[in-house]
């Protein structure tokens, strides 16, 4: 599984950003490189949310970066309505990324402790949007109002002086004002207490609504992430495993590693027998040296040995239901995927 | 193994025999702050018998962490005060000196906290820290020490557990390093272990093994066990009884299929709508509970929930409820206006009707800006 292929790509005048082999690699020193991210290929239509999923250290961070170039990726394309963002020159990106914005996890070490809120959430009107202060304060007591925040009184407050709730929601401000095309929401909720994490929860549904936001949303918590999401895209050390519109992920998942990431996640309901439930034996092998073929065949149950000599591509199982996997828990429906690529480094290049 | 032989001294137990080993009664902690007195716990009452668990839940602030530390008398600090009872078999452990406690830490009683990277020393070996306690409460010596040290990290399913002993915690991920924590607090064959959040800071599969892990050790040790978190899910199938705090006290107290089925307490019913489930479908609009929770040094008078509560009354805002029973007396709440009665179903209608911000978010008829947390 965690295979490549890009047989759940769209058309691409349909989408309005497409990532093809993205692939993102760091050195970890003695010639040695961490593969973050290798190869993995997914879509966004307008106005949709797109949830990616996976255990710590799968990538879905890095990949939320790499889209807004930050750093900019080895390979791949990230093509944000016709234009790709890779390979551009500092100057044009640093325009482009107007249309990208991000909300970090940890509201409170996002936002700046020496600067008012009134300053903070200004700051990207300072470079881009109208000079003059007081239409500034316009644009940011507007948008202060819409996520719930009151404007008069936090204008020169500091971060220290709101909570975590009230900081995460000054931060989606600031990612506001700039009215842009796509938020990469990185884990936004999961230093929130439930019940904040519900009003926040509210507020970015809200929001997409009035704004018609197109958001990236990166969780851990699948329920969290089934509530705001569209599709959902499920990641395994640095590849994809199956991405499918949310609902039907959840009823019938088709990858043996969504179906146990499901398993794993608590459900609130005494009458579910937790023992019943198959557990992830082992760990997240190293990103230094992936397992050959299926990054996921060391902990699968269904593993062979076409798992380990030969990457599964991307498998249409479902409308709009799409997974990498030799074993799938659901036939696929189109038969030989257009491509196989094979390889220890995890096909990073699939022959097209 | 030496070791063994005292971890398992206790025989298993039915866990109904009608002793508890621990009895908590009206227990108080302040910390003495410069704006007044900060009341983390303000009177708690529970008890807890052999090879039970009982999970506590809250928000952040609502006093579960510091309730389980006033339990161990972990609160040393000059500017904490704690006041009332705790009997732990038999014996009252509040007002005892710290050298008489040391001999409880680790060999009766022992708790495992929530970040595995931060409990740990980062410049001293596992193995060290693992043998530290086992050598001063057991009194064993340093051979003898490591052999219970690799027993114990067989015991919770670490692998090659000889050569971990030379490891250090940065060596270690962060599930191995909460599998370390929990081998350290299990070394001496505690009859009560605390398990403060134990997988918060972990992935849900790991988070699945160690709470397995937890289960499983408890049972084999016969051991009680206070599960502390904030997360409903994680106790649902794992506690005998659920106890949910707020600003300090109990809101509600049941067994655990009752509290989930029978819930009286709005605070429990808002906690449980507030969390996404992969049962529902995509887009479901969460019933989330306004507002935040109260400065616990300046509480509102009354129930310190009324300014959240959909349920909330006049009477609400002006006398304090007290926890009673009105079906079974395991399952208590404080609450006025309970749910699921016909006063409280009638009082819920009445702060719809006059368009009470909390009984409208229960409604879904809030505007996710207006939730705000004052």
């Amino acid at each position: 599984m965690a295979g490549s292929g890009t047989a759940h790509l769209r058309p691409a005048d349909e989408v309005m950003l497409q990532v093809t082999d993205l692939v993102v690699e760091f050195p970890a020193g003695r010639g040695r490189t961490v593969k973050a991210v290798s190869g993995i290929s997914f879509d966004i239509a307008a106005g949709e949310t797109l949830g990616l999923v996976g255990e710590s250290g799968c990538g879905k961070s890095t990949t939320g970066r790499a889209l807004l170039q930050l750093p900019r990726p080895t390979s791949g394309s990230v093509v944000l309505d016709g234009e790709n963002l890779v390979g551009l020159d500092a100057a044009t990106l640093r325009q482009r990324r107007t249309r990208l914005q991000m909300i970090f996890q940890d509201p409170i070490s996002s936002l700046n402790p020496r600067r008012t809120i009134g300053d903070v959430v200004a700051e990207p009107l300072n470079v881009w949007g109208p000079k003059d202060k007081d239409e500034q304060w316009n644009i940011v007591a507007r948008t202060l109002d819409q996520v719930g925040v009151d404007p008069g009184p936090a204008r020169y407050k500091r971060p220290h002086e709101f909570s975590g709730g009230q900081c995460q929601r000054i931060s989606i401000a600031r990612a506001l004002v700039m009215e842009p095309q796509l938020i990469i929401c990185d884990e936004p909720v999961s230093a929130l207490d439930v019940s904040i994490q519900a009003q926040i929860l509210n507020l970015l549904d809200d929001l997409k609504a009035q704004h018609g936001l197109t958001l990236v949303f990166i969780a851990h918590d699948l329920a969290v992430v089934k509530n705001i999401s569209d599709r959902v895209a499920v990641m395994y050390l640095g590849k994809m495993c199956e991405i499918s519109e949310a609902d039907e992920l959840y009823a019938r998942p088709a990858h043996p590693y969504t179906e146990l990431l499901l398993g794993s996640s608590p459900v609130p309901d005494p009458e579910v027998d937790v023992d019943s439930v198959r557990v992830i034996e082992g760990e997240l092998p190293s990103p230094i040296s992936p397992p050959s073929g299926c990054r996921f065949r060391t902990r699968c149950p269904f593993a062979d040995e076409i798992c380990a000599t030969e990457e599964p591509t991307m498998r249409r199982v479902g409308d709009d239901h799409y997974v990498a996997c030799h074993h799938p828990l659901i036939e696929p429906i189109d038969g030989v995927p257009a491509s196989v690529s094979t390889g220890v480094d995890g096909g990073l290049e699939p022959s097209k | 193994m030496e070791h063994e032989a005292r971890s398992g001294r206790l025989p298993a137990r039915h866990a109904d025999d009608g002793q508890s080993l621990l009895v908590v009664d009206d227990l108080k902690t302040h910390f003495e702050v410069p704006a007044g007195a900060v009341r983390a716990v303000d009177g708690v009452s529970f008890s807890l018998a052999r090879g039970r668990t009982l999970g506590v839940v809250g928000e952040s602030g609502s006093g579960k962490t510091v309730l389980s530390r006033s339990i161990m008398g972990l609160n040393t600090t000059a500017n904490a005060v704690t006041t009332g009872s705790v009997k732990y078999a038999g014996d009252e452990l509040v007002g005892k000196s710290i050298k008489a406690k040391k001999a409880l830490w680790g060999a009766e009683m022992a708790m495992v906290f929530q970040d595995p990277m931060t409990s740990l020393n980062p410049v001293v070996t596992i193995g060290r820290q693992l043998t530290e306690h086992v050598r001063y409460h057991l009194d064993m010596g340093k051979k003898e020490a490591e052999d219970v040290a690799v027993a114990l990290l067989r015991s919770v399913h670490i692998p090659e557990a000889e050569k971990r002993l030379g490891n250090y915690p940065h060596q270690m991920s962060g599930g191995m390093r909460q599998r370390v924590c929990i081998a350290i607090a299990l070394a001496c064959g505690p009859r009560m272990l605390f398990a403060d959040e134990p997988t918060t800071a972990l992935d849900v599969t790991v988070q699945h093994q160690i709470l397995n892990l937890l289960a499983e050790q408890q049972s084999d040790r016969a051991m009680a066990m206070i599960l502390v978190t904030h997360d409903l899910g994680v106790v649902a199938g794992r506690t005998d009884e659920i106890m949910v705090m707020y600003a300090g006290r109990v809101a509600e107290k049941a067994p655990t299929a009752k509290l989930f089925t029978q819930l009286r307490h709005p605070y429990t019913q808002g906690l449980l709508w507030s969390i996404p489930k992969v049962t529902q479908p995509k887009h479901t609009r969460l019933n989330a509970i306004p507002g935040r929770p109260p400065n616990l040094i300046d509480p509102p008078p009354g129930c310190k929930f009324a300014p959240r509560c959909a349920y909330a009354q006049d009477l609400c805002r002006s006398e304090e409820p007290q926890l009673r029973s009105i079906d079974s007396s395991d399952h208590v709440f404080a609450c006025h206006f309970p749910v699921g009665t016909p006063e409280g179903d009638a009082a819920f209608e009445r702060n719809v009707a006059a368009e009470f911000a909390p009984a409208l978010a229960a409604a879904g008829k809030l505007r996710a800006s207006e939730e705000v947390e004052g």
